[in-house]
């Protein structure tokens, strides 16, 4: 043990030499190559130009080397493998899109990520943005906000012990040691088994991501409020207008960007939720969803790459226009430079 | 200066707004707190009551039996047996006791009992008793009674030494760090050369390279997996090691990491003052200079929210590590070895808890300690419209 931590302290230091190595030297050896001499200002100039159009490419290399392999290549090779059998080697053609469109399975999870979809961003805006008007009202209000950003910080697996624990049922005449069945019974009713009770299981799973993400909706709502121009709010209580109305109809107007920014990144990170369901259920109880789904593939009988590149697809294609959104307004920030 | 000061004017009743983001604070923190306590409490409590009484005295009859006759002693015409009600090395607080198993707490402790025949009984808090008789004691054995004990709540941190030592979470934290460390140090260099060059460099492709980073910060991951985990696979059968290696998930994190890295440091360095790299630039500073001597420190804000997100991300990983490092006991991080307890310890919640807490401590510690380089980071990028 101590020599693994020996040997990542050593890695991070080569590691990190290594990278300012590179620069360093590739930086030299572009001087080395384009001398830039005194006494011949016409070469000069001309090899002051030339490093100048090989310099970003050595800054840039090493990122867009890993970009390119990590995720450029995989995306196409995705793509391709799509229409190939479970080894990858023969082609089928959409055998594997066809399975998809029947496979059982694979609309309970669509159907499972709809749902996920539905409730999750929705929950997680609506209660981020009530907690941050709530909070911005009292002094000890960022108290409050590190409690709820806090889970943030939380393994989605460690979440899932926490949760789980809460749910847990314990049979015959044992005591409910889940705060959720205690809870049941005080009030007279029955301990139930929560995650294993098909379709509503779904919504005892997404407590969780609402549990951990509203933070992070409170955090960038509460910043967006802090922003809107106090004569707005002056204006509309002078004509008479009541808390409610000016929450409804003047701040949550001038916000309206940045709840979509929220909404949609949650709405990314829902898609690909994957964590949860492998630690709470594993897919059983029909809870499976796409991203557990298509690692099942990845593994299922040695593995089917076919099959598991349909279901990574669907997820790519459903992020795709916020992808196509996203790119859009940075051209308009960086005016297309 | 806020918006939510006019709010305030027109004014909720102050108190249910107190009260409200109290509950809310309450229902947030109660299940961490769950998992806080219960990893704390001795295994058999854990099962016999829930967390939420672990603080108060659990109470419990029991029955103990008095001492022989044959220990009595003659005090004038009385003759008294005393001792305690206790065992050697068993606590608790007698809170009352009784001789009949249908009334098991007639009597209060500390308050003497009229047991007929001329006996008494006086059972204390502490355990001890002096019964008495005004005659010799006729029967052959001790008397049995019966006593309602309660016993002070119990702590320990036995459940931690259990799952560091043998149930290999040790083992995985120094796995967890051993991975987490070097995959957020990496790619900051990496990334912020990138952003440097986006930010101040003119060459042609400049914007489509943003476009491009921008595009593939959403990406999801499960698009690389399949080739990745071939081009693994075929890298390690050609040279003979091993496809799951740290070395290989140091470069997948760092590469993953990296639009969303290249994006926050590029927003921020192209948003430093135009003058202070121009003029370096007249005084002869070459680009590799200006990023050493200036762009690298003033971007520390940047660099350390990035780094924060990254950290968190990699620690916190479960999906990346088990198809890349695999999950092998040697090399398994916590999150993965969360996961394979979950399935082999199903209803060990000392050990669950335990091991639990100690994967979610070093993110908290990081979180509180630097919250507000990771809200920065968040405003820097959701706002602008990552």
């Amino acid at each position: 043990m101590v020599s693994q931590i020996v040997s990542a302290v050593g890695v991070v230091i080569a590691g990190v030499f290594a990278c300012a190595l590179y620069y360093w030297l590739s930086d030299k050896l572009l001087q080395i190559v384009f001398p830039v001499p005194k006494e011949n200002v016409r070469t000069a100039s001309v090899n002051l130009n030339r490093r100048a159009v090989v310099r970003p490419w050595l800054f840039l290399g090493p990122a867009l080397i890993l970009l390119g392999v990590y995720l450029v290549y995989p995306v196409v090779a995705t793509f391709i493998l799509s229409f190939y059998d479970r080894s990858g080697e023969s082609f089928v053609g959409f055998a594997n899109y066809r399975w998809a469109l029947f496979d059982d399975q694979f609309r309970q999870s669509i159907f499972n990520n709809i749902l996920w979809l539905a409730v999750v961003p929705a929950a997680c805006t609506f209660f981020g943005l009530v907690i941050a008007v709530l909070t911005d009202r009292i002094w000890w209000g960022n108290i409050a906000k590190s409690l709820v950003f806090m889970p943030m910080a939380i393994s989605f697996v460690g979440a899932s012990v926490i949760w789980k624990f809460i749910y847990e049922y314990r049979g015959g005449n044992e005591t409910q040691i889940g705060l959720l069945n205690s809870v049941v019974q005080f009030f007279g009713g029955n301990p139930q088994v929560w995650i294993a009770m098909p379709f509503w299981n779904n919504f005892f799973l997404m407590v969780i991501l609402i549990w951990i993400q509203t933070g992070f909706a409170m955090v960038i709502l509460s910043a967006a409020l802090r922003g809107i121009p106090e004569e707005t709010i002056e204006a509309a209580v002078i004509d008479g207008a009541n808390g409610w109305q000016i929450f409804w109809k003047i701040m949550v107007p001038q916000i309206w960007g940045t709840i979509a920014v929220v909404w949609t990144t949650i709405t990314i990170l829902v898609l690909k939720v994957f964590d949860i369901v492998l630690t709470m259920t594993n897919g059983q109880w029909n809870t499976m969803v796409l991203a557990n789904l298509m690692f099942d593939w990845m593994f299922r009988g040695g593995g089917d790459s076919g099959r598991s590149a349909v279901i990574a697809l669907v997820i790519m294609a459903a992020v795709t226009p916020i992808m196509i959104w996203n790119i859009r307004q940075a051209n308009k920030e960086t005016g297309g430079h | 200066m806020n918006a939510v000061a006019g709010l305030r004017r027109i004014g909720l009743p102050r108190l249910i707004v107190h009260l409200s983001v109290l509950l809310i604070c309450i229902i947030w923190l109660i299940p961490t707190l769950g998992i806080l306590v219960t990893s704390f409490r001795d295994p058999a409590q854990i099962t016999s009551s829930g967390w939420w009484t672990a603080f108060s005295s659990a109470s419990q009859t029991t029955a103990s039996r008095l001492a022989d006759p044959s220990a009595a002693r003659q005090e004038g015409a009385n003759y008294v047996i005393t001792g305690s009600v206790f065992e050697a090395g068993q606590g608790g607080t007698v809170r009352a006791f009784g001789t009949r198993v249908a009334a098991p707490a007639e009597f209060q402790a500390g308050q003497p009992a009229d047991l007929g025949e001329g006996e008494t009984l006086i059972v204390n808090e502490d355990g001890s008793y002096v019964y008495t008789k005004n005659g010799p004691f006729e029967s052959e054995r001790g008397r049995r009674v019966y006593l309602t004990i309660a016993t002070p709540p119990t702590f320990t941190t036995q459940n931690y030494n259990t799952v560091l030592t043998s149930q290999g979470i040790g083992q995985s934290f120094v796995n967890s760090l051993t991975v987490a460390v070097p995959s957020t140090i990496i790619p900051i260099l990496i990334a912020a050369f990138a952003a440097y060059a986006l930010s101040w460099m003119e060459f042609p492709g400049r914007a489509l390279i943003i476009a491009m980073v921008v595009g593939l910060i959403v990406v999801p991951l499960q698009m690389s997996l399949i080739p990745l985990l071939r081009m693994y696979n075929e890298i390690g059968t050609f040279f003979g090691v091993p496809s799951r290696s740290y070395a290989g998930i140091w470069l997948a994190h760092s590469a993953f990491g990296m639009p969303l890295a290249i994006y926050l440091l590029r927003n921020y360095i192209a948003g430093l003052p135009k003058e202070i790299i121009e003029s370096a630039r007249v005084d002869g500073a070459s680009d590799f200079e200006i990023f050493i001597r200036i762009v690298l420190p003033l971007s520390f804000p940047a660099l350390a929210s990035f780094s924060i997100f990254q950290f968190l991300w990699t620690w916190n990983d479960l999906l990346v590590a088990m198809v890349f490092l695999g999950t092998n006991r040697e090399q398994l991080v916590l999150t993965g070895a969360l996961n394979a307890l979950l399935g082999s310890m199903g209803g060990r919640w000392e050990i669950l808890t335990a091991s639990a807490f100690i994967s979610i401590l070093v993110p908290i510690i990081v979180f509180f300690a630097l919250q507000r380089y990771l809200v920065r980071g968040l405003l820097a990028g959701s706002v602008k419209g990552g």
